[in-house]
């Protein structure tokens, strides 16, 4: 798989895409919908919430399994895709373009970079 | 990293690109394809499982009928010779040790295949109880290793394995089975299952099991066969209230609570665990396990707790639960206080905190499709 090179990537296997100079947008790599499978339920917050980086945001579950959503970065969230939360499948056809939220934080920009590319992304799963 | 054990099959399952994961201590493959087409397959044309890692246990010599009888739950003695039935291991005290299906395969020489993790705990069990029969003691032997096993599930299974097998499958009636060759590899094919689907369970040498699961999924393949992980394997028994060990049977739930009294028959002669299932049945089993279905979206897992419809008062947990690849639905089974068991009983359970409604239902889950049991002998 490609992982594309505007987005940065985390441990946990989330992406995040800077949107506008404050803005975040967030979803699971492919690595992330290949491990669960067919993704059949998404549980996301409230627009209003706080988050700080590595908290839990919400819930992906696959027909087989449940795995915690973790925020790439701190913020507010300030849009959620509930369109997605009805039709959860989607992700597993496009993980890097179906975005869970979108977390806004005046210095999204300068905490983007602590998270890694895609090449090196690549060589984190590789090691797994 | 511990090592794991490797079924006969492990190479195939790399071949088909199987997502290989640790269960129970054995590397095997949760999925192929996707779980919900593997799961979809076997409900409409057929699907084929490694269930290699499960045990078997041989039980010969005089003594064996009764010493089998002794230990399990079920009437052995009911059993014809190529007959085969569902059965349990009990604790004096009632406790599942484990669940298992008995092949007699003569007079005085059975066959119990029981479930992976509990191999070791089983014959330990067998060697303690055989110490302390009176009269003639059979040879028991742990064969899991002598064996793979093959599972072909689905509507189309008959026709499929027919292509590789001159015994005429349709005299096989389900819940028996024939030695038999599959692909030239002698075999004991059996028509029984863990899928709610027409289908047969193949013993046979690991040394051949390759040429066999080959050769099915070369006959089957232009039919819709696809090899299928342990991922639908628990999602298709799930649909059918299947009872899985360390699910809804565990040392601590006896056979009556788990809706096992169709296997525990209290009119025979002594078993292991009779005077204390005597009494429960007497008194009346105090939980009971049932099918729970979702009004909403929240799937039940695997000790969520089951809370009554109005009162913060919690009645029991979920043992399984998924959302079901063929309703579309989360469905769980649930062991809860047995005045709950009504079938549009109202209750909730909590999932991360919240509450979510569900209703008790009818089970199977699904409408058993049309399962063509054979001709009759």
């Amino acid at each position: 798989m490609n992982y594309p090179s505007h987005l940065k990537y985390t441990k946990d296997h989330e992406w995040a895409e800077l949107v506008s100079d404050h803005r975040v947008r967030v979803g699971i790599t492919d690595h992330a919908q290949s491990s669960l499978g067919d993704i059949v339920f998404l549980e996301l917050p409230k627009t209003g919430k706080e988050l700080k980086g590595h908290d839990t945001f919400g819930v992906v579950e696959s027909i087989k399994a449940v795995s915690n959503l973790y925020s790439p970065i701190s913020g507010r969230v300030v849009e959620v895709n509930s369109e997605l939360a009805q039709d959860p499948g989607r992700i597993n056809s496009n993980p890097h373009s179906e975005w869970f939220l979108e977390i806004e934080s005046t210095d999204a920009k300068t905490q983007l970079q602590s998270l890694m590319d895609a090449a090196a992304y690549s060589e984190f799963i590789k090691g797994l | 990293m511990h090592m794991l054990k490797r079924t006969p099959l492990f190479e195939e399952h790399r071949k088909l690109a199987g997502k290989m994961v640790d269960f129970g201590g054995w590397e095997l493959p949760v999925q192929y394809s996707g779980l919900a087409q593997e799961h979809q397959a076997v409900r409409t044309a057929c699907g084929i499982f490694d269930v290699s890692h499960m045990g078997e246990i041989l039980v010969s010599g005089p003594g064996s009928l009764k010493f089998v009888n002794h230990v399990t739950t079920n009437d052995a003695s009911s059993l014809s010779v190529l007959q085969a039935q569902y059965s349990a291991f009990c604790r004096a005290d009632g406790g599942v040790i484990d669940d298992l299906v008995v092949y007699r395969l003569g007079e005085e020489e059975f066959l119990l295949v029981v479930n992976a993790a509990n191999i070791e705990k089983d014959f330990e069990h067998l060697q303690v109880q055989l110490a302390k029969l009176e009269g003639p003691r059979p040879l028991v032997k742990n064969e899991s290793s002598h064996y793979a096993q093959i599972a072909v599930q689905g509507p189309l299974s008959e026709r499929i394995l027919q292509r590789l097998t001159s015994t005429p499958l349709h005299e096989i009636r389900t819940y028996w089975f024939r030695q038999g060759e599959v692909s030239g590899v002698s075999a004991l094919i059996a028509r029984t299952g863990y899928t709610g689907e027409d289908g047969f369970e193949i013993y046979l040498s690991p040394d051949h099991a390759s040429r066999v699961w080959t050769a099915l999924l070369e006959a089957g393949t232009p039919d819709g066969l696809v090899p299928c992980g342990l991922g639908a394997r628990d999602t298709l028994r799930l649909e059918m209230k299947y009872a899985l060990y360390g699910h809804e049977l565990t040392d601590e739930t006896n056979p009556l609570e788990v809706g096992l009294g169709w296997i525990t028959k209290m009119g025979k002669a002594d078993f292991v665990g009779k005077d204390f299932l005597t009494q429960v049945k007497a008194q009346g089993p105090m939980r009971s396990l049932v099918g729970i279905t979702g009004l909403g979206r929240g799937i039940p897992r695997q000790g969520y707790e089951i809370y009554d419809a109005e009162s913060n008062r919690c009645i029991g947990k979920v043992t399984s639960g998924t959302l079901s690849p063929t309703l579309k639905k989360p469905i769980g089974i649930g062991l809860i206080e047995k005045s709950y068991e009504k079938v549009g009983t109202q209750v909730r359970v909590k999932i991360r905190e919240e509450f979510h409604e569900f209703l008790v239902c009818k089970t199977p889950f699904i409408e058993k499709t049309q399962i063509k049991t054979g001709e009759k002998k």
